[in-house]
């Protein structure tokens, strides 16, 4: 299928989710990282992925946004503004068109650019057609400034919802480790999302700054009515905040509810926490321990 | 003539620890035993060709005043160490002072001829620097000394002066702008002509630095074969000039575009690769456009070149004493539009070549300064910094590389259309590796980025060896040597300060709306 089918914009369909991953596999060479994946994510929800480190989480986001292309599989997107196979757009027009935007596990930060500069070049294809491609704005015609200062506007409403507006003229690498991870959201929101992958935010953040996102990502789905997902590790957040979890095990979905009933769930439990003790020893070793220990 | 640098106890200021004489003087000792292996050698002995064979001359002298040079040196360095700059000040400065005063006064007498170490003035120039620095620095120390004697804390200098030389930017660019276009109306007497070739010469340079810093300093882009794009601009003028007749206004936008074609066909194979591996196969091109240019030799000349460049005129107007074809010169035309009477002058085109590519490289400078605060140029930054992330915020990364080239090469091709014109002459020699490496020292010298910094990194990379060029030989070597040094005191260039290209206005937004 050529891509123009692929992004051929059509009516979205009420009712269906605004994500839908279908029988997602990944292979490199003989190494399954997903297998046979499917699930789903509704608009203005909160979608996590969890499991074990090495479970194809962050495999299932690089095929979402582009950056690996599925062996297998069909991702539809039913955005209010069309309806995109994503499997079959290239790299970067995922987020150009689809609108799908995402975070990275290790930060990645225009570090050397100031934190307003970080929020303005994410909006750059507004900003280039604004500009006349550059062409409008090295002459100086053409409404570029009204846009920038439309993008700079933007911008500053998520400086002040993430607090780093006092900052927004240092170099981004100069903020405190939280201070990025707020900034890399906020970069991510500026491209005005239908859907924003947070591949583990909360790593490396203490408590306090772990509720504040918290209540970010609470306030975004409420406010934007976007979806989220969300790879990650801490608890506190995945259990406080998700309205829906898939939890993936060996690249396999195991699981896939509410938070009650994964919290519930025995397959979870057992990937996380191994098989009770007594279950998981061999009779034989069992057996041995028995003779050894009086 | 340093002997009073000796250690005198008496003159420290304030009470130093013990002076270890002995450490010091086998230190110092030392480092002229060592001065001498490697001065015995590589000074000591130089090769003459005369008569059709090579012989050795010795020299001595130069070998005894490197040695002395260093243990004086060192001694004064050791002092200045333990505490007793006011010594070393002594000396240094006793030192400096003769030097200078034998070389104002000139070489006519006998006394100061003896004094001056090298028999070459631009050298001596050089030996005076040395212990200049050593008594500035030692200078430096006595008053911080004195100050601290006095209970008043050091001031602190230098963050001020960083954020002082940081505001200045914009108006050190103005006053070099400036005063670039005043030059040809200073009087500089009989080297006036020297002067306006060397200034030529150095915006040339400072407009392909200019150009580089497009693809290097904000893309991120390693281009080691920058000179390519150049070599493609001049041999476009002077093969559309030689064989179509075209004149230079015409030719100048068709380079450009030739050189910037180039740029996109040496970008679509490079796209993937990063660093080290750009590095190596924009080097390879290099290399291919030269050795293209030498065996094509139907179409290009090969080794010979092509001559006989047209001169560029002044819209139209010839330079020459008569105009070729029979229409106007320049002469006519200002005889006829002031009135009063204009006769050749060769110097005319001289200072017109200086203007066009003083205008050509403040265009370059402009349109980078510009392009910086539009979605293209910090499109450009963020693949610098982050190619992955830029993926992931839907920019365009193969779009965004081949602009850069193309726009970094297109100015080559117009300096390179500049350069055809001025020298009416153009063969693969002027297109070699050690340029594209030149331009790329200009570019990180300067500090990656800055264009002020450019224009500094050319005034000393390029300028200097060239008002030095009686230093013969040696001129490679003072630009090995200006290079460490900035490589030592300015690890990220002479002005690595990066500015935001855009600022958060105040809460409420100005009417007119320019942040």
């Amino acid at each position: 299928m050529s891509m123009a089918t692929a992004d051929r914009p059509s009516m979205a369909v009420a009712g269906e989710p605004l994500l839908r991953v279908e029988h997602l596999s990944m292979r490199f060479g003989g190494l399954v990282a997903i297998d046979d994946v499917s699930f789903g994510a509704a608009p203005d929800q909160i979608t996590a992925i969890i499991g074990p480190n090495g479970a194809g989480k962050t495999t299932v986001f690089n095929c979402l946004t582009g950056f690996y292309k599925p062996t297998v599989g069909r991702l539809t997107l039913n955005a209010p503004h069309g309806t995109f196979l994503l499997e079959q757009i290239a790299g970067f027009r995922i987020a150009q068109r689809a609108r799908v935007a995402r975070t990275f596990q290790n930060i990645r930060l225009f570090a050397g650019m100031s934190v307003l500069e970080n929020l303005i070049v994410a909006q750059h294809n507004k900003l280039m057609r604004a500009s006349g491609y550059s062409v409008g704005g090295l002459l100086g015609i053409g409404g570029y400034r009204r846009a920038e200062r439309l993008a700079v506007e933007r911008a500053r409403h998520w400086l002040d919802r993430v607090g780093l507006a006092a900052q927004a003229d240092a170099p981004a690498g100069s903020l405190p480790y939280g201070g990025q991870r707020r900034l890399e959201i906020a970069r991510a929101m500026c491209t005005e999302p239908v859907l924003l992958c947070l591949d583990e935010p909360a790593a490396g953040l203490n408590a306090r700054e772990s509720a504040e996102l918290n209540e970010l990502l609470l306030w975004i789905r409420t406010e934007h009515r976007i979806g989220i997902l969300l790879i990650e590790h801490d608890m506190s957040v995945v259990m406080g905040i998700s309205d829906h979890i898939v939890v993936l095990d060996y690249g396999r979905k195991i699981a896939d509810g509410s938070p009650e009933a994964i919290r519930k769930d025995v397959n979870v439990i057992r990937a996380y926490l191994g098989e009770a003790e007594d279950e998981a020893l061999p009779p034989e070793v069992a057996k041995d321990l028995g003779k050894t220990v009086p | 003539m340093v002997a009073n640098a000796a250690p005198s106890t008496e003159i420290g200021l304030h009470a130093a620890p013990a002076l270890d004489y002995q450490g010091i003087l086998k230190q110092a000792a030392l480092a002229a035993f060592v001065t001498f292996l490697l001065a015995a050698g590589i000074v000591g002995i130089e090769t003459v060709s005369s008569t059709g064979e090579l012989t050795f001359a010795t020299r001595y002298t130069e070998v005894f005043i490197a040695v002395v040079g260093v243990f004086l040196g060192c001694v004064a360095i050791s002092l200045m160490r333990a505490g007793r700059p006011m010594p070393a000040l002594i000396g240094a400065g006793t030192v400096t002072i003769v030097l200078l005063v034998a070389l104002i006064l000139e070489t006519e007498n006998e006394v100061f001829k003896a004094i001056l170490p090298f028999k070459a003035v631009a050298i001596d120039w050089g030996a005076v620097i040395i212990p200049a620095v050593i008594a500035a620095r030692a200078a430096q120390l006595v008053f911080r000394a004195r100050a601290k004697a006095a209970g008043r804390t050091a001031p602190v200098v230098a963050p001020t002066l960083a954020g002082l030389g940081r505001r200045a930017v914009p108006w050190i660019g103005l006053v070099l702008i400036v005063g670039a276009v005043a030059l040809p109306w200073l009087p500089f007497g009989a080297s006036q002509r020297k002067v306006i070739d060397i200034c030529t010469l150095v915006l040339t340079y400072i407009m392909l630095g200019w150009g580089l810093n497009i693809v290097v300093g904000l893309a991120g882009l390693l281009d080691l074969g920058y000179v390519a794009f150049y070599a493609v601009g001049a041999y476009s003028y002077a093969m559309l000039a030689s064989n179509f007749g075209w004149s230079f206004w015409v030719c100048l936008p068709l380079a450009g575009m030739l050189a910037a074609s180039f740029g996109v066909l040496l970008g679509f194979p490079v796209l993937r690769l990063r660093g080290d591996y750009l590095a190596i196969v924009t080097l390879g091109f290099g290399e291919m456009i030269r050795v293209i240019l030498v065996n094509w030799w139907w179409v290009t000349g090969g080794p010979n070149g092509i001559n006989k460049v047209a001169r560029p005129s002044f819209f139209g107007f010839s330079f020459e004493r008569k105009a070729p074809d029979g229409g106007m010169t320049v002469y006519d035309l200002f005889t006829s539009v002031f009135g009063s009477e204009f006769t050749y002058n060769p110097y005319w085109r001289i200072v017109f070549l200086y203007y066009l590519i003083l205008a050509c490289a403040l265009i370059t400078n402009f349109f980078t300064l510009r392009i910086r605060k539009l979605p293209l140029g910090r499109a450009w930054e963020a693949l610098r910094e982050d190619e992955t992330a830029c993926r992931a915020l839907g920019i365009n990364p193969t779009n965004t590389k081949l602009t850069a080239f193309a726009v970094g090469a297109m100015f080559a091709g117009f300096a390179g259309s500049f350069f055809g014109a001025r020298q009416g002459f153009v063969s693969p020699e002027s297109f070699v590796f050690l340029e594209s490496a030149v331009i790329l020292a200009i570019v990180v010298l300067g500090g990656l980025g800055s264009q002020v910094g450019i224009v500094l990194a050319t005034a000393v990379l390029i300028g200097l060896p060239e008002l030095f060029r009686e230093l013969k030989d040696y001129r490679m070597l003072a630009f090995g040597i200006g290079m460490v040094m900035i490589m030592i005191w300015k690890p990220g260039g002479l002005l690595a300060h990066r500015d935001p290209t855009i600022r958060l206005p105040n809460a409420a937004p100005k009417p007119d709306g320019a942040p």
